[in-house]
């Protein structure tokens, strides 16, 4: 475990020195603060609005940086050739593997408590209420999400031998499986076979993003949901999270060093 | 067996393939059938012109490589376990580490690979960064160093671990004079005190110089191995000289046999 978490600090401090985070971070950060000093004739609705934008504006800069960093973890070890340096020592390629996911989980987890706080913030400001159980709630959630698109995106950097090519693949399938996904059932039994059977079989096989997005019941105040459908939400991010370590564990052991 | 007399490189019928470039034809044979040992205490030279194997053979033993059939062991454990990486030190003939750290982090980063204990590492690190002659930019990152100083930092966090075996490609590499010289007085400082150093180097001189046995390797085969006196009084060339005249005699073979 301390040979991983090694890794793993190793992952957030680049991700803490790298300008492009700090960037993109200060954008989001900026352009929440400036919404949350708008006020437009005192109107809830309108309030209600620019709460919702502003959490949309959380989950994509969280996908970018959740995708971005992970994307480029294997690629610029083997570019750079630390990767080599690195297997010298006792650690296996699975162990390599752990702590990059780790780094890039834990870096995200940072960045998103920052985020809900400017969040939590912004809801107290407009819309006058704080449910803090339910930000909990959603939050936890949004990380564990993460998890599972930075598993995907650390599978994907050793199919791809580029970070661009992995990033952007990585991030239409998420944002595409987050806003069709939930309806692919639906689509399914509206096609002839074969097609049905392949889109019924994506649609029980892909992870469903959509169970880990709380954004609407935090903008419509409505309760937190109850603990036990959080704790099975979770279970089931980190079921997914394991089969894509293992997917990328495999795709490691496979891929030539030099 | 005692200690002077312990195998610490163990390489038996080493075939090393790798697929034809163009995926047709045959797959060329990198290592081609060598068995070779390193005993304990020793500085053991490994020469041949370039694609001789040398890289190939180092990367085996590091465990990068899978061997096409053979096998090879570090002080009697397969070189795919990573315990068998616990006592060597490895010191890359580019050295490329995470730009984005610092000397200290960097040595601090690899004794927890090797799970050094707290004090020992912040131990070994004062201690190698003086030796290296770093101590006075170790805060500084590892961006910010000339290659001479990167490839000493490279030097460091080879023998952070207190290596009992120490591999080393091409060490004297991108050197002065003066460099080279210290990396001599680091190899006789390690024999001293009983370790292994097994290193490649296109340097003969200074292979005659250090070197208690030596290994020329030519198109994969080793073409001689022993101890440098016995080699240039069997000659009675100096190294360079007998080098030559193997390779030369090598390739005659070669080509006689069509």
């Amino acid at each position: 475990m301390r040979v991983i978490w090694a890794m793993a600090r190793v992952v957030i401090l680049e991700l803490i020195r790298r300008k492009d985070f700090y960037v993109l971070f200060t954008l989001a950060a900026v352009l929440t603060l400036l919404a949350g000093s708008v006020n437009i004739f005192n109107d809830r609705q309108i309030a209600r609005y620019v709460v919702e934008i502003n959490y949309l504006l959380v989950m994509i800069s969280s996908l970018v940086i959740a995708v971005t960093t992970t994307a480029r973890q294997i690629p610029n070890e083997f570019e750079q050739r630390t990767l080599l340096s690195l297997l010298a020592k006792p650690v296996s390629k699975g162990q390599v593997l752990a702590g990059k996911y780790l780094g890039a989980w834990v870096a995200c987890g940072l960045c998103l408590v920052v985020f809900y706080v400017f969040m939590m913030l912004l809801t107290y400001t407009k819309q006058h209420g704080l449910g803090v159980p339910l930000l909990f709630q959603a939050a936890w959630l949004h990380w564990v999400m993460l998890g599972v698109v930075i598993g995907l995106a650390l599978a994907g950097s050793l199919v791809f031998a580029a970070p661009s090519s992995n990033a952007t693949i990585c991030l239409v399938v998420v944002v595409g499986w987050l806003g069709v996904g939930r309806y692919l059932d639906k689509l399914a039994f509206g096609t002839a076979e074969p097609l049905q059977s392949v889109l019924l079989a994506l649609y029980y096989l892909l992870p469903h993003l959509e169970f880990f997005d709380l954004r609407e019941l935090l903008i419509h105040h409505w309760p937190p949901v109850k603990w036990g459908a959080v704790a099975i939400a979770t279970l089931y991010g980190w079921f997914y999270m394991a089969l894509l370590y293992a997917l990328s564990c495999w795709l490691f052991q496979r891929k030539r060093m030099h | 067996m005692n200690a002077q007399g312990e195998k610490v490189i163990e390489v038996e019928n080493l075939v090393v393939e790798y697929p034809a470039r163009d995926g047709k034809g045959a797959p060329v044979r990198a290592v081609d059938g060598l068995n070779l040992s390193v005993q304990r205490g020793e500085v053991f030279g490994f020469l041949g012109p370039n694609g001789a194997g040398k890289t190939t053979t180092m990367q085996v033993l590091l465990g990068f490589l899978p061997p096409t059939s053979g096998s090879a062991r570090l002080f009697g454990t397969d070189v795919h376990q990573p315990i068998a990486r616990q006592r060597l030190g490895y010191l890359p003939e580019m050295t490329y580490y995470y730009k984005f750290l610092t000397a200290e982090e960097l040595l601090l980063f690899y004794a927890d690979l090797f799970q050094l204990p707290r004090e020992v590492a912040v131990r070994r690190m004062d201690e190698l960064l003086k030796l290296v002659e770093l101590d006075h930019v170790r805060r500084r990152l590892i961006r910010t160093y000339s290659k001479g100083m990167q490839q000493r930092v490279g030097l460091a966090q080879a023998l952070i671990n207190d290596p009992d075996l120490l591999i080393l490609d091409e060490p004297t590499s991108g050197l002065d004079p003066l460099g080279r010289m210290k990396v001599r007085d680091i190899i006789q400082r390690l024999k001293n005190a009983g370790k292994t150093v097994l290193f490649s180097s296109h340097e003969l001189g200074e292979v005659e110089l250090v070197c208690d046995r030596v290994a020329i390797l030519h198109k994969g085969r080793l073409r001689a191995v022993g101890a440098v006196k016995d080699l240039l009084g069997q000659y009675q060339m100096n190294l360079e000289q007998v080098f030559l005249h193997l390779v030369g005699y090598a390739e005659k073979e070669e080509a006689a046999c069509g």
